[in-house]
């Protein structure tokens, strides 16, 4: 008797399978990883117990995590909000840098001796710097339809390059003794942190941002302009939507939560421009928002998730001597296998006999 | 004519890398699958290049090496978006990703290490001729290869059948499923290859290019080279023409700094990444918008053969 495999499309995708198909995913990618690791003679057991003690094994350890997990969950939010309309940011890696360099524009050249006012130019000022860097990209993708996965690559090998330009030239500190790095904020430019940790305010904005485009996208009317923009151009030109009008300002406000994630990150934890700023936030975060399936809230959570692989990776730099960019193998794995968790999303795959017909018991009772 | 000269050599020199990558993007293309893996593929190669060539001492296993790791990196690729029909675009930045991991990892034992890699071998009397002799025929051997692969591409996407059926697979899948092609393996068998050409891309820059290995080496050529296909309207002369361009760039600005000049070094590395931007925006402001002529029409698109009982 024949048996072959037959992929037919799913109806409908339960409740249960949704949410097995990311768990199981996740699940495959570290094992997958941990076959990677010992053949690249780096001991898997000893790789994974590490970055777990590092990041959840005590209180320390946490608040690391949910430091990384911060401006993950901001950029992730970035992301997704762009691929609401089918436009790919994957340049929010310069969009981080850019706000950067504004915040520590702003703290340099408009200094205010009082917080509040401080942060409100800081906040404004690298919105502005990442939303417009982002908004670039868009422009050039509404207008002329220029490849927006190209341009916003490249447009972060500038900012990072722009970046390097002031830490190595006018901005330098003179007492650095030759590090490329800008003196160190007063603490009037510095957001509080909790507890003792590296946990810092921008939390709040992480946690509130998700909420907010939860209820932007579900519930407002642009926010539904966006999603049938995003779905079907050409009917919401018909309708008398503004392609070019939306995407430049849907790519605005993404590279605006970059570039305020990327303020956070300066203000909050390392309080100077110095090399090696963001560890690729930018990146990881596409990862983050197709784990979380482009949802608000589960982006929330799958941040804490990676945020534990981001800690880890520093720590093994430290313990195992690898280095920091290994983590991405793993990084790289689970977007391989969240990619083939949904094709069973989409599909099933059925065992057929013979002549292509459904395999029932008596079908197989025959077959014997 | 002075000054032009040494620009030009580097020119090829430092573009062969981008062409290898570019003239495997087009192979790919053509037949409808996109692969922005090529940074990490790249990276892979270069890495292979060098490890194989280091502990063989052969630079040309080297290359075979590196030949051999972008077919299996191919493989991945094409299972993803041919079988499991996901999402290219996230499938490459996942290749991306693990490349340049992975080749961080292994490569942690070569940092620093250099070896003698391929030798330059200037072909006699075409490299007399005066400027495109010391520009074109002073090389090494692998740079060679890249003008026979550019001429092969050309004569087989156009003259040849094998060709015809890849540019159908490519621009319509079902018609050409209909001709009794398999659009599964033509896009596997390509894809593959396609890796493949673009690994060697990264292992010229570790073997005969830099003669060492280090991390994040490529620095950006995978993704310039996905710009300079688009540049190419896909066709192998154009890419050529492209690579060399932005070699030419790169060359220029790292003489201006050998030569101290008072620009900064990081504006001047700005310079070829503003430039994929602008050339981008050029050719899609003159092509305006809709179908660029030359593009595979079913580019990125997963085929459904329907199954028939």
């Amino acid at each position: 008797m024949r048996l072959s495999l037959k992929v037919e499309p799913r109806l409908e995708t339960s409740r249960l399978l949704g949410l097995m198909i990311p768990v199981l995913s996740l699940v495959s990618a570290l094992a997958m990883g941990a076959v990677f690791l010992h053949f690249m003679g780096v001991s898997p057991a000893k790789a994974y117990s590490t970055i777990v003690r590092a990041s959840l094994g005590d209180a320390y350890g946490i608040s690391e995590t949910i430091v990384k997990a911060i401006p993950l969950t901001m950029v992730a939010i970035a992301v997704m909000l762009a691929f609401t309309m089918l436009i790919w940011n994957i340049g929010c890696e310069g969009q981080i840098f850019m706000g950067a360099i504004a915040a520590a524009a702003a703290v340099r050249y408009c200094f205010v001796d009082n917080r509040l006012v401080m942060f409100a130019i800081m906040f404004v000022l690298s919105g502005i710097a990442g939303g417009v860097w982002a908004a670039i990209a868009g422009f050039f993708r509404a207008k002329w339809n220029v490849n927006e996965i190209i341009t916003t690559l490249m447009l972060n090998y500038v900012a990072i390059n722009f970046f390097n330009y002031f830490i190595y030239g006018p901005w330098r500190d003179p007492t650095s003794l030759g590090f490329p790095m800008t003196p160190l904020f007063p603490d009037t430019a510095r957001l509080t942190c909790y507890c003792g940790t590296r946990v810092h305010a921008g939390l709040i904005l992480a946690l509130l941002l998700p909420l907010v485009f939860w209820v932007v996208l579900r519930f407002t009317r642009w926010g539904y302009e966006i999603r049938v923009m995003g779905e079907n151009p050409k009917a919401a030109g018909f309708a008398g939507m503004s392609y070019v009008k939306n995407v430049v300002l849907v790519m605005f406000i993404s590279g605006a939560i970059a570039g305020v994630a990327g303020m956070c990150e300066l203000s909050g934890l390392q309080g100077r421009l110095q090399a090696g700023f963001s560890g690729g936030y930018g990146y990881t975060a596409i990862i983050v928002a197709w784990l979380a399936r482009l949802h608000p809230v589960g982006i929330i959570l799958v941040s804490f998730l990676l945020g534990v692989l981001l800690v880890g990776s520093e720590t093994l730099q430290i313990v195992m001597r690898l280095p920091v960019s290994s983590m991405l193998v793993l990084q790289g794995l689970i977007l391989f296998f969240v990619l083939g968790g949904e094709f069973f999303r989409k599909f099933r795959i059925r065992i057929v006999t013979g002549g292509g017909h459904r395999a029932s018991p008596e079908a197989l009772k025959e077959g014997e | 004519m002075e000054i032009l000269v040494p620009i030009l050599t580097a020119a090829v020199r430092s573009g062969t890398p981008i062409l290898y990558a570019t003239l495997g993007e087009i192979v790919t293309e053509k037949g409808g699958i996109l692969n922005l893996g090529l940074e990490g593929i790249m990276l892979l190669g270069a890495y292979a290049g060098f490890a194989v060539s280091y502990s063989t001492g052969n630079p040309w296993l080297g290359v075979a090496g590196a030949f051999c790791v972008g077919m299996i990196l191919g493989l991945v690729h094409s299972f993803i978006c041919v079988t499991l029909k996901g999402n290219q675009v996230v499938s490459g930045l996942a290749m991306t990703m693990f490349g340049t991991g992975a080749s961080s990892i292994l490569g942690r034992d070569y940092v620093g290490v250099t070896i003698e890699g391929l030798h330059r071998f200037p072909i006699p009397l075409l490299s007399d001729i005066p400027v495109v002799g010391p520009a074109f025929f002073r090389h090494d051997a692998l740079i060679y290869c890249s003008y026979g692969l550019v001429v092969f591409l050309c004569w087989f996407f156009t003259s040849t059948r094998q060709g015809l059926y890849l540019r159908a697979t490519g621009d319509n899948p079902r018609a050409a499923d209909a001709m009794g092609i398999s659009v599964a393996r033509t896009r596997y068998f390509y894809t593959m290859i396609g890796a493949g050409i673009v690994a060697v891309g990264g292992a010229h820059m570790s073997v005969a290019y830099t003669k060492m290995w280090a991390e994040h080496m490529t620095a950006g050529r995978g993704w310039i080279a996905v710009a300079l296909v688009i540049f190419a309207i896909w066709h192998p002369a154009r890419a050529a023409f492209g690579a060399y361009l932005f070699g030419g760039v790169e060359a220029f600005q790292l003489r201006l700094q050998a030569a101290g000049t008072t620009i900064p070094a990081p504006i001047l590395m700005m310079l070829p990444y503003l430039m994929t931007i602008a050339v981008l925006l050029f050719i899609s402001i003159r092509k305006g918008k809709g179908i660029i002529f030359g593009a595979p029409a079913a580019l990125g698109l997963p085929f459904f053969r329907e199954e028939r009982d």
